[in-house]
């Protein structure tokens, strides 16, 4: 039987199209998944590096930075660590694309009668689902170490959501990086130079205050920043690292997120499925 | 329709680097349906490129192709319906058992997931991989790795099946293997194009072979019309060193043809139309010379030989091994015109 027949068999139209495409994206999804159960290396170094940084920073920095809010550095610092961790996916998302590229798989599956997005938004799912899981080991260890949200359920939740998404738009830059570099290695090494340095450049580990004035200004408008910001806000804190200037970005800190969480996908997401379309070896 | 091509392109072209890099120059061909054709080539003489253009994978600068009818630059996705597609850049997910990636695959060609199982079952069975099924592929060997690729090309039967180097990398075990699957797979009738660097594997798995070199084809036949355009049978003579050149003296005489000289191999040989006679006049002459061969022989020319003689140069630089299992380089004997 070939699909071509079994096609007409069933009469293909727009809506079975869909259904097709999100189900395409579901089967490559499934696929990220299955590999975390085979190599479940990935998810334990996923989850041990983010927790690492929540005990370092707490236990190396936390005794000398004095925040002057109740709780102590640990409040002020775990969004901090939520926000770099999802900002990571970015590279998550890129060394898996680039690995597939580079093995050729990219290939095989733009050789199947597939939806053209289904690979790109099935991998930006499964770093997602990923994402879900980092984060709840990572506010467990959090907890642990001191870290009380003070604002309720509701508030708390909308925090989490907020990241989550910021994880998701991160994750369509490093799908343009991924495709582009083509080698798991280059893709290694130029996300972790991109986004370490985002990072640091903002308000989630220490006062922007201290730094020079130019950089003073990036981390202002650093999308780390605001959604460190945000965060802080969501969870209950006022955020007192960096609301310097009294500029847009530092006053409306979750307004600001959500433009650029918008502005990330709009850009990559047509420019990543274009250049997964036009990809070759 | 009657008399449609399963694949036919026209005038191909494919540069690289603004036009210095000329992948595909011009590359035409076509396979009849149910007929296997060889592309043949060395490495960078635009096969692959071949593949992923006929694949819908690459674009071409100019040039027309088309798979069953269909256009592939026009209609690429209903191409993708009905080809199956492995070789060197063609993968499978190596984390994964040959059992997942073939649910996979079947999911991906939106099988049912009863379907998809029933299919991997046959397909597992097809290519003698059941036992190893629930293993992660990165455990298997080369041969194993290979046929479970080929499988997952096949998991919904395609009308035409592209294979990119099916054996490059292999060991000679895995290799006879993998024919043995092909093999089997054309008896069912697929239709089939293949590319290769190995002169014997497009010999063996071939109807029709392509020849080519620099992004176009060469020369286009049977192996028996290209070993003929080369020239009928040859005579060859092995002797010892010291008697190179009156062995050399000898060809000459019985052949008119231009002889070649491969002197590490002590071997004189050159085309002869004259069949038997030709080779007992030589040995005649020899024996006059009180010079004893240590072979003497007529030869069909090899596919070596056609590529040779097409080219002007040799078709790859490492070990190949022929028919009779022997081991020996590539044809890199010196020409004497």
């Amino acid at each position: 039987m070939s699909l071509a027949t079994r096609e007409k068999e069933s009469g293909v139209n727009g809506v079975s199209k869909l259904a097709n495409s999100i189900s395409d994206s579901v089967v490559i999804t499934k696929r990220q998944i299955m590999q975390l159960t085979r190599v479940p290396e990935v998810l334990i170094f996923s989850t041990i590096q983010p927790v690492m940084f929540v005990l370092l920073f707490r236990y190396v920095f936390g005794g000398s930075i004095d925040t002057g809010q109740p709780g102590g550095y640990v409040q002020l610092l775990m969004p901090g660590i939520f926000v770099q961790t999802v900002a990571f996916t970015l590279a998550g998302t890129a060394v898996g694309l680039a690995a597939d590229m580079q093995k050729g798989l990219i290939d095989r599956f733009r050789s199947l009668p597939i939806a053209r997005s289904a690979v790109v938004f099935g991998r930006t799912l499964g770093d997602a689902a990923l994402n879900i899981v980092v984060l709840l080991v990572m506010g467990i260890a959090g907890f642990i170490v001191g870290w009380r949200p003070s604002s309720g359920v509701v508030k708390v939740s909308l925090g989490f959501i907020f990241l989550f998404v910021f994880g998701y738009a991160m994750s369509w830059i490093g799908v343009l990086i991924g495709l582009s570099v083509r080698e798991e290695r280059v893709a290694q090494n130029l996300t972790f130079i991109a986004v370490f340095p985002l990072t640091f450049l903002s308000n989630a580990f220490a006062p922007t205050t201290g730094m020079p004035k130019v950089l003073q200004y990036f981390a202002e408008w650093n999308p780390v920043s605001t959604m460190v910001a945000g965060c802080r806000e969501l969870f209950g804190l006022k955020n007192q690292f960096g609301a310097t200037a009294g500029s847009f970005p530092s006053e409306h800190p979750l307004a600001m997120s959500i433009i650029y969480m918008i502005l990330i996908m709009l850009i990559f997401i047509p420019l990543s499925i274009k250049k997964y379309n036009n990809t070759s070896k | 329709m009657q008399d449609m091509k399963a694949v036919s392109a026209e005038n191909l072209v494919k540069t690289y680097d603004n036009g210095r890099v000329r992948a595909l120059d011009g590359l035409s061909l076509d396979v009849d349906e149910g007929t296997v054709l060889g592309v043949l080539g060395p490495n960078g003489a635009g096969k692959t490129t071949t593949v992923r253009v006929l694949t819908t994978l690459l674009k071409p600068d100019s040039g027309s192709a088309k798979v069953a009818g269909i256009d592939v630059l026009k209609d690429p996705d209903e191409v993708r319906k009905i080809i199956g597609l492995s070789g060197q850049y063609a993968a499978v997910d190596e984390t994964l058992t040959g059992w997942d990636n073939l649910i996979m695959f079947g999911r991906l060609y939106h099988l049912s997931n009863k379907q998809a199982q029933q299919r991997a079952t046959e397909l597992l069975e097809q290519f003698s991989l059941t036992e190893r099924a629930k293993s992660p592929i990165r455990t298997y060997s080369g041969g194993m790795r290979r046929r479970l690729d080929l499988a997952a090309s096949l998991v919904v039967k395609p009308k035409v099946l592209f294979l990119d180097e099916p054996t490059t990398g292999l060991d000679p075990r895995g290799r006879q293997d993998m024919w043995g699957v092909i093999d089997e797979l054309v008896k069912g009738g697929v239709t089939l194009l293949l590319t290769t660097q190995y002169l014997e594997e497009a010999d063996q798995l071939a109807d029709e072979i392509a020849v080519i070199d620099h992004g176009k084809v060469i020369a286009r036949g049977t192996s028996d019309s290209l070993k003929k355009q080369v020239g009928g049978e040859r005579l060859e003579i092995i002797v010892e060193n010291q008697h190179l050149s009156a062995a050399r003296e000898i060809v000459a005489k019985v052949s008119s043809s231009a002889l070649a000289v491969d002197e590490g191999m002590r071997r004189v040989s050159a085309p002869v139309t004259t069949g038997s006679k030709a080779l007992i006049e030589a040995a005649k002459l020899l024996d006059d010379q009180g010079i004893h061969p240590l072979d003497i022989g007529l030869k069909r020319p090899s596919l070596d030989d056609v590529f040779l003689s097409l080219t002007g140069h040799v078709a790859e630089e490492e070990k190949i091994e022929d028919e009779s299992g022997n081991k020996r380089k590539g044809k890199r004997g010196k020409r004497s015109e």
